[in-house]
């Protein structure tokens, strides 16, 4: 008897927190899938009312530009702090002096909350207050920089801040598994002659694929979390321009009133988030068994 | 209904006959720092007082957006606050989904009736009760102008929509920023609400923004009207996506701008930094014909289980449409009382002119409640409309396809 | 890596050439990071005619902490005049058992699943991995009435059970990516002598987890930390957390804004964070030699 428990340790250690994922996670996801077929307004209601939340949400410009700003927001997103993070970690693991100043100086941004940090980021970026004003104050009178107030570059104001942000913590996480590397492999790579970008790209990095799947999955969330950056940095302007999807189903829900649109809009992202990562972790996760 | 009557009624008895249970008020507002703040402490300060226990739940955040996912979540988990700022059609759709709680007693009492205007009571009444206390009156449709530039180029306050447009021409030519403005949603529908009011006039409005008819939000007046944002836009500086509204007030201040377009709690800012109205600023109502725009904020009270709580509701009621707490109150807020026939003598010129305004226009029924600040419309639709009138502002969508998508928005959002 | 610039190969002209350039690009992106803090710094000691005067980048004309002062311990915050002090107490209460609570639950697992492979184990991950992705907007509405339904609804332990459930999938992330790269022979051999889950747990595992346990403290404390929306959501009045202070405090919808109190309420606000940041940094490299008893 004692045996066989002993023998499902794993299972019943793994399992409290495996059912608080089940019930808050996919309990609360099927709620919302249901509620988005139904009539909500102020409150939820339980009364089906069919696909019409969907045909509304399709109808709204407003969901469109949202909806197409998450694919740009969060490709480039992931795709620069990953490329940042890791240069960062590579450059900071040559025994650099100032290595501890440096790595906090990286880090910070993450401990600050975006609802003041985003007025200075505001400020900065606003052509008339801030680095546009000030480099054309100093005699550089051709510099320019207005993405903030152009309704079509606006998205990528909200790109740089979510970088700045984050890639910090991409780095650290780099660094940390950079020193995690066997040594053994890399003295013995030296000796046969291998140049120092061939050892980082050749063994170093591709060592860390683990590491790369936590950032991956560390800056997915945080892509399409986004939503007090959007709120402090633009506010979604000009107009709606730099809406993301969660300020979209955050106004229909709580602001408009909509809680079934607000519903359904949350299913898309859901749905969408599933498409891009299912296969992914699939993949990530088979490759693991294999090797 | 009748049991909330009933519990009601006994609670005012229980007050009547010196209750033993302390009154209590969970109170859920967004008025959370400086001069709102020191409002609400006035409030409290004098509830207390009456021997009430205040327990205050602050949430502040873009007026009110964080506020009403807290409210929704403090009703879905079965506890919610006993007295919530929320305003304008937001109460009567908390009304109808059955979450309010009559105030018939405490306004009975009080003779609200006799002291609160017509169109206040519109907005805090459902079905014939009261289910929501107004605090104040904000008036939206002003013009904050700097006296100083507008005599650069020998100009004054306009008084016509065309005025305006020539004044702003003179002060462009001059190279001043004609409009102070900043491009969010909300700042945009005040300017639209203002513009709709004074070339549409107030049936007008009316029509558009309290019926939604489509044919008024398809009509060659909104053309015109769109027209007027177009005009405006090429007033405003470049760099407006996105500024607060009080960046916009501080180029007014430092003569960078000539004139913004904002309600009353711009005044607000003027005096902080030692302005003198009629001197250093002037505050004109915007161009329409005797028309006024009405923002106003109110308690609304949910519906509560226990004496100390219903108890707390009705004493915080009665003391929120007080002479004391209204004077107190719109002195530190900036706005003018929701009661009538209060004292102006403390009151500055910008908030006097204000208050005869508003009588005037009562009577003459040009008094209207605000678009852009969910007094006459709010969530869906006030959103829908908002969509156009800033994508428009922001892009070069023509007039006619602006009035049209209006009327399509709206029509989507009911 | 110790020794490897010692090594042949990179030494010469071109050394120094790509050491300047290294710590070229280094100060380029300290300069990028640091520029919205400098921001953030300077206008906390400005006073407020002196911003509204417009210079926003420039240096305060004379250090002026009042700003500072008042959002510690004068700011009104709704009917309180108390500043951040307050807050500070509630915001750790909730925390600290919070990253516990989540780390612990987090490295368990990770250990479970990794050590053990027993039959779903992949399966089980994944789920746990996809719950990183939902939206913490969605959650808000259900996780009321749950919390409604539990009795809990307005309480520190309901926000702890919150962040807890939240920030499980990122935890469990962490430390079975990390012990996945730990030998399954370790766990092997001491199975042999005979030692049982916990005790490989406690001896083995444990011991090698500092690097992943500060980067796991790290982004649970401050995801937890920095959280507004549950923190919101979920208490009332007193028992806030310090960011729904913060938001308090820095939010007018039409009064005057104190952008010198905003800014130094924001630092305060981050001290905590920070704090952790600077002091874990040392553990990275603790972290190191951690990991080379491994090899």
């Amino acid at each position: 008897m004692l045996d066989r428990l002993a023998e499902r340790l794993p299972q019943i250690v793994v399992a409290p927190s495996f059912l608080l994922i089940l019930v808050f996670v996919y309990g609360f996801i099927i709620w919302t899938g249901y509620v988005s077929f139904t009539k909500s307004k102020m409150l939820p209601v339980y009364k089906l009312d069919g696909l019409r939340q969907y045909t509304r949400l399709f109808s709204m410009d407003r969901w469109d530009v949202a909806y197409s700003n998450l694919f740009v927001f969060a490709s480039l997103f992931i795709i620069v702090a990953i490329i940042i993070g890791c240069l960062l970690a590579v450059l900071l693991d040559q025994h650099i002096r100032a290595e501890g100043a440096l790595r906090t100086i990286y880090l910070y941004p993450m401990a600050i909350s975006f609802i003041v940090t985003g007025t200075a980021w505001k400020w900065m970026l606003n052509p008339s207050l801030g680095l546009e004003a000030y480099f054309q104050s100093l005699g550089w009178e051709s510099f320019s920089f207005n993405w903030i107030v152009d309704k079509d570059m606006s998205i990528y104001v909200v790109v740089i801040a979510a970088v700045w942000q984050a890639s910090g913590f991409v780095m650290a996480l780099f660094l940390s598994a950079l020193r995690s590397v066997d040594q053994e492999i890399i003295k013995a790579a030296y000796l046969d002659g291998a140049s120092n970008t061939r050892i980082y790209m050749g063994i170093i990095l591709p060592s860390m694929r683990p590491v790369f799947l936590s950032a991956f999955v560390i800056l997915s969330h945080l892509a399409i979390k986004s939503f007090d950056l959007v709120v402090a940095l633009t506010g979604g302007g000009p107009g709606y321009a730099s809406t993301l999807p969660a300020n979209f189903m955050y106004e229909m829900t709580f602001r408009r009133n909509q809680i079934g649109i607000g519903a359904a809009s949350a299913m898309m992202m859901l749905a969408t988030v599933a498409a891009i990562m299912i296969p992914y972790l699939y993949s990530e996760l088979r490759g693991k068994k294999n090797g | 209904m009748k049991s909330v009557l009933l519990s009601s009624a006994a609670a005012l008895f229980a007050l009547a006959s010196t209750a033993n249970a302390q009154p209590t008020a969970e109170v859920l507002h967004y008025w959370t720092s400086g001069g709102e703040a020191k409002a609400v402490q006035a409030l409290k300060k004098d509830f207390e007082a009456k021997g009430g226990k205040w327990i205050d739940a602050p949430v502040a955040g873009g007026g009110g957006d964080a506020q009403a996912a807290v409210l929704r979540a403090r009703v879905l988990s079965g506890d919610p606050p006993a007295a919530v700022q929320i305003k304008g059609v937001n109460i009567r759709d908390w009304a109808e989904a059955g979450a309010l709680a009559d105030l018939s007693a405490v306004a009975n009492k009080y003779h609200w009736d006799d002291i609160l205007p017509k169109q206040l009571q519109d907005i805090v009444k459902y079905e014939g009760h009261y289910v929501a206390v107004p605090v104040n009156v904000h008036r939206v449709d002003w013009i904050w102008a700097n006296p100083k530039v507008l005599a650069k180029v020998d100009a004054k306050v306009p008084t016509t929509w065309e005025e305006f447009n020539q004044v702003a021409e003179k002060l462009k030519a001059a190279g001043i920023i004609p409009l102070a403005h900043g491009g969010q949603p909300w700042q945009d529908g005040t300017v639209f609400e203002t513009v709709v009011l004074g070339i549409g006039g107030p049936d007008f409005y009316k029509k558009a923004f309290v019926d939604l008819d489509p044919e008024a939000l398809n009509s060659d007046t909104m053309v015109k009207v769109f027209d007027e944002m177009r005009k405006i836009r090429g007033y405003v500086d470049p760099d407006f996506p996105g500024r607060d509204w009080n960046l916009a007030t501080a180029m007014v201040m430092r003569g960078e701008a000539a004139m913004q377009i904002m309600g009353d709690w711009a005044k607000g800012e003027f005096l902080a930094a030692g302005k003198v109205p009629g001197k250093d600023f002037i505050c004109a109502s915007t161009p329409s014909d005797k028309g006024y725009i009405l923002n106003s904020d109110s308690f609304a009270m949910f519906k509560v289980k226990g004496d100390d709580l219903v108890q707390g509701q009705q004493l915080l009621a009665s003391l929120i449409l007080g002479e004391k707490f209204q004077e107190t109150f719109n002195l530190l807020k900036g706005s003018v009382p929701a009661r009538m026939g209060m004292d102006q003598s403390k009151f500055d010129s910008c908030a006097v002119k204000s208050m005869n305004d508003m009588k005037e226009t009562a009577k003459n029924g040009s008094l209207v409640g605000s678009m852009a600040h969910e007094i006459v419309q709010s969530g869906a639709v006030r959103g829908a409309i908002l969509d156009v009138v800033t994508e428009h502002f922001n892009s070069d969508m023509s007039s006619k396809e602006a009035a049209k998508k209006l009327a399509e928005n709206v029509a989507l959002a009911q | 890596m110790a020794n490897r610039d010692r090594l042949p190969g990179t030494d010469g002209k071109g050394r120094y050439i790509g050491r300047f350039l290294i710590y070229l690009t280094l100060a380029v992106f300290a300069i990028w990071y640091l520029a919205p803090l400098y921001v953030v710094v300077s206008t906390s000691f400005k006073d407020l005619a002196e911003i509204r005067g417009g210079a926003l980048l420039s240096l305060p004309h004379e250090f002026n902490v009042s700003a500072w002062h008042k959002a510690w311990s004068q700011a009104c915050i709704g009917v309180e005049c108390t500043g951040l002090k307050p807050y500070f107490i509630n915001s750790i209460s909730m925390s600290v058992p919070a990253v516990l609570i989540s780390t612990f639950l987090g490295s368990i697992t990770g250990y479970a699943l990794t050590k053990y492979r027993f039959r779903g184990a992949n399966i089980i991950f994944s789920l746990m991995l996809f719950g990183c992705f939902i939206p913490f907007q969605v959650v808000i509405l259900p996780m009321a009435q749950t919390l409604g339904m539990l009795g809990i609804a307005n309480t520190v332990n309901g926000l702890i059970l919150v962040h807890v459930v939240y920030g499980l999938g990122f935890t469990t992330l962490f430390f079975r990516n990390y012990y996945v790269s730990i030998p399954d022979d370790l766990v092997k051999a001491a199975t042999i002598d005979g030692a049982g889950f916990f005790r490989i747990y406690w001896r083995i595992m444990l011991p090698l987890s500092p690097p992943i346990i500060v980067v796991t403290i790290i982004w649970q404390f401050t995801q937890i930390w920095n959280d507004f929306l549950f923190g919101a959501s979920f208490t009332t009045g007193g028992a806030q957390p310090l960011t729904v202070a913060l938001n308090n405090l820095i939010n007018t919808t039409t009064g005057v804004k104190h952008y010198n109190i905003d800014m130094a309420a924001a630092l305060i606000a981050a001290a905590p964070t920070l704090f952790v940041y600077i002091v874990a940094g040392r553990y990275f490299v603790r972290g190191l030699t951690a990991g080379s008893v491994k090899g």
